[in-house]
């Protein structure tokens, strides 16, 4: 007679979700995505990501390294991008702006890498609260030279998950550092994620003929940014811009709620979407017909969807925590044919619902005015 | 009867062409790099790392895989090699400035994490690409594009002896300084960067090999100028010798 000894892991039901910080979620999706080498150095609001890296990647087997600055953290996963694998290091503003001259060479040398930066006020020191005041230095390249980077703004934790991964395919298909861009709430906030966007999928991923792993029956291989013969470099330039027209062309993301018949179109990313979408929301009850377009990629920015919906909104609102940033493609997406207006809080500043339904009620009453017709002197 | 072929050129060094100015010291250690990874057979595994500077362009000598890296960041790039390939030899190849001014602190932290990495330190106490500016290592007195009075110790401070600080690590298995201006120097520079790489090769941690290194053109002397400027001066501040670690 065999006795029947019961596992006890197997009454503990299957959690179909798990309650993590965005922080946490993000290196979880890293693991997932076979991320091999994490490098990281301590600053906040992004802690948690590097504290639970230094657990889950020994855990697997894989390389965490505690680095002496943000300059080896992302050289350091420009050395594993390298050989081959895939790496991913993170930060807060002030160690983003150090981290740009790897990412500048990441570029040239056309490596993928992922950098997580979980946004802080600025500039310099700034604070340690929530911003979204390094647009600019995600969407324009951020270091030298003339090259972009993907930038990817998740604006809940799930989708923080969602994107990390994403994130690792692209950096893969399109040989380039990518962004994953969040800001302080995005790290910190708690929410439940289900256990199946951890799952590791069996995809194979991407040969790369191209890495240094000896040159064993073949060629040697050569990685670098420098070209000096006459031309050479226009030349790879051209080549980089031909791929970031590919990269706009499949990769642009955004998510569109109440545009349909919208006269006044928000556009927000990130938490401060989620925030608009509330003040939309609340903008339709009163009868106020507010939609909202929300950029997943900051770059590839979604320029056309700004211009189809141009066609039939009266006016942008663009909400940010920063002093006025992503505006700046929307008017270049709007080109002059509706009005793009702006509400900003920065230095740590949280855009309330109230704020942003007010500034919009603002806009859409400015609309009844009696227009006199304008006289010129 | 036959000649014998006694010496030819390593198989790790392509037929290229120099770009390196007469009198210069690159040459001999790059030279000297691929006799040492031909005779330990280690071609198909080595990863070498380029830096910023004269020696930017090495992988147009080297017939292995070679990266470029930032200045200054050889070893975090060597690092983040290491770490993925530990069975691969690795080894970054940095001039003064980019071991001992931008990169001190990546060069610092790689050697006392112990990575088993091995570092190729060429030391001309001079800026060569750029034109001749002071570096961390130019002599007291030295005239350079920016110190054009002679290095002051009261404005420019002392000649960093990087080595000797690197020496006190524990993560440090094995480094010493050699030099390559006369032959019998140029035979104990092998014999330094072969147990340099042997140390990686047993696991034993970071090895590094300072190299004193000629660069006539920008100290303005000719090449037995130069011989003699290490002669009589370089060596009397940095003498050469292994610093840690020992001969076997």
């Amino acid at each position: 007679m065999t006795k029947k000894i019961r596992n006890p892991k197997s009454q503990i039901p299957k959690l179909k979700y798990t309650l993590m910080t965005g922080n946490e979620a993000i290196g979880e999706a890293a693991v997932a995505a076979g991320c091999r080498l994490y490098a990281g150095y301590p600053i906040t609001p992004q802690n948690e990501l590097t504290a639970y890296m230094s657990k889950r990647m020994v855990e697997e087997g894989r390389v965490f390294i505690q680095s002496e600055s943000e300059l080896a953290a992302i050289n350091m996963v420009f050395g594993a991008s390298v050989a081959g694998a895939r790496a991913m290091t993170s930060s807060s503003s002030p160690g983003i702006s150090l981290k740009q001259e790897g990412i500048s060479y990441l570029a040239g040398c056309e490596l993928p890498a992922v950098i997580v930066n979980i946004m802080r006020g600025g500039p310099g020191l700034g604070n340690i609260a929530p911003a979204q005041s390094d647009y600019f230095q995600a969407t324009r390249g951020g270091g030298h030279g003339d090259y972009r980077t993907i930038a990817l703004a998740p604006s809940s934790v799930e989708e923080a998950v969602e994107l990390t991964r994403l994130a690792f395919d692209l950096a893969d298909k399109y040989r380039g550092p990518v962004l994953v861009i969040g800001d302080g709430i995005l790290g910190q906030m708690m929410e439940p994620v289900k256990n199946s966007k951890f799952e590791i999928r069996n995809s194979k991923l991407l040969p790369k003929p191209w890495a240094l792993t000896g040159a064993k029956g073949r060629k040697p291989n050569i990685i670098r940014s420098l070209y000096l013969k006459p031309g050479a470099l226009e030349e790879f330039n051209k080549k980089l811009q031909r791929k970031y027209e590919e990269i706009k062309e499949k990769e642009t993301r955004f998510e569109e709620a109440l545009t349909r018949d919208a006269e006044l179109i928000i556009v927000a990313y990130g938490t401060t979407s989620r925030i608009a979408k509330a003040a939309a929301q609340n903008l339709r009850k009163k009868n106020k017909k507010a939609g909202l377009i929300r950029p997943i990629t900051l770059w590839p920015f979604p320029d056309k969807a700004i211009k189809e919906v141009a066609k039939n909104a009266k006016a942008f609102l663009v909400v940010e925590m920063s002093n006025g940033q992503m505006v700046e493609d929307v008017e270049l997406a709007a080109k002059g044919r509706r009005p793009v207006h702006f509400y900003g809080r920065s230095g740590g500043g949280v855009p309330t619902p109230e704020e942003i339904e007010k500034e919009a009620l603002k806009v859409m009453s400015s609309w009844f005015v009696d227009k006199k017709p304008r006289t010129t002197n | 009867m036959t000649a014998k072929n006694i010496f030819t050129r390593p198989k790790s060094l392509r037929d290229v062409p120099t770009h390196y100015c007469p009198g210069c010291g690159h040459g001999i250690v790059h030279s000297l790099i691929c006799e040492v990874i031909d005779e330990l057979n280690i071609r198909e595994k080595t990863i070498g790392i380029a830096p910023v500077g004269c020696a930017v362009l090495a992988y147009d000598y080297w017939d292995f895989d070679v990266t470029e890296a930032a200045h200054g960041r050889p070893p975090a790039v060597a690092t983040g090699i290491k770490r993925i390939l530990p069975s691969n030899i690795v080894f970054t190849y940095q001039g003064d400035g980019d071991l001992a001014a931008i990169g001190t602190a990546e060069t610092i932290h790689a050697a006392n994490r112990g990575e088993n990495i091995t570092t190729i330190f060429v030391n001309n106490g001079i800026y060569g690409m750029t034109g001749g500016q002071m570096a961390p290592t130019t002599l007291l007195k030295q005239k350079t594009k920016t110190t054009p009075f002679g290095r002051d110790k009261i404005r420019e401070g002392y000649p960093l002896k990087i080595s000797e600080m690197l020496a006190v690590l524990d993560g440090v298995a094995y480094l010493e300084r050699v030099s390559v201006h006369k032959p019998a120097n140029v035979r104990a520079a092998k014999r330094a960067i072969k147990r340099a790489f042997k140390t990686q090769i047993e696991k034993k941690g970071f090895s590094m090999v300072e190299v004193i290194s000629m660069c006539p053109v920008n100290w303005g002397t000719s090449c037995e100028g130069a011989i003699k400027w290490i002669e009589d001066n370089i060596i009397k501040y940095y003498p050469l010798g292994i610093l840690r670690g020992d001969k076997s």
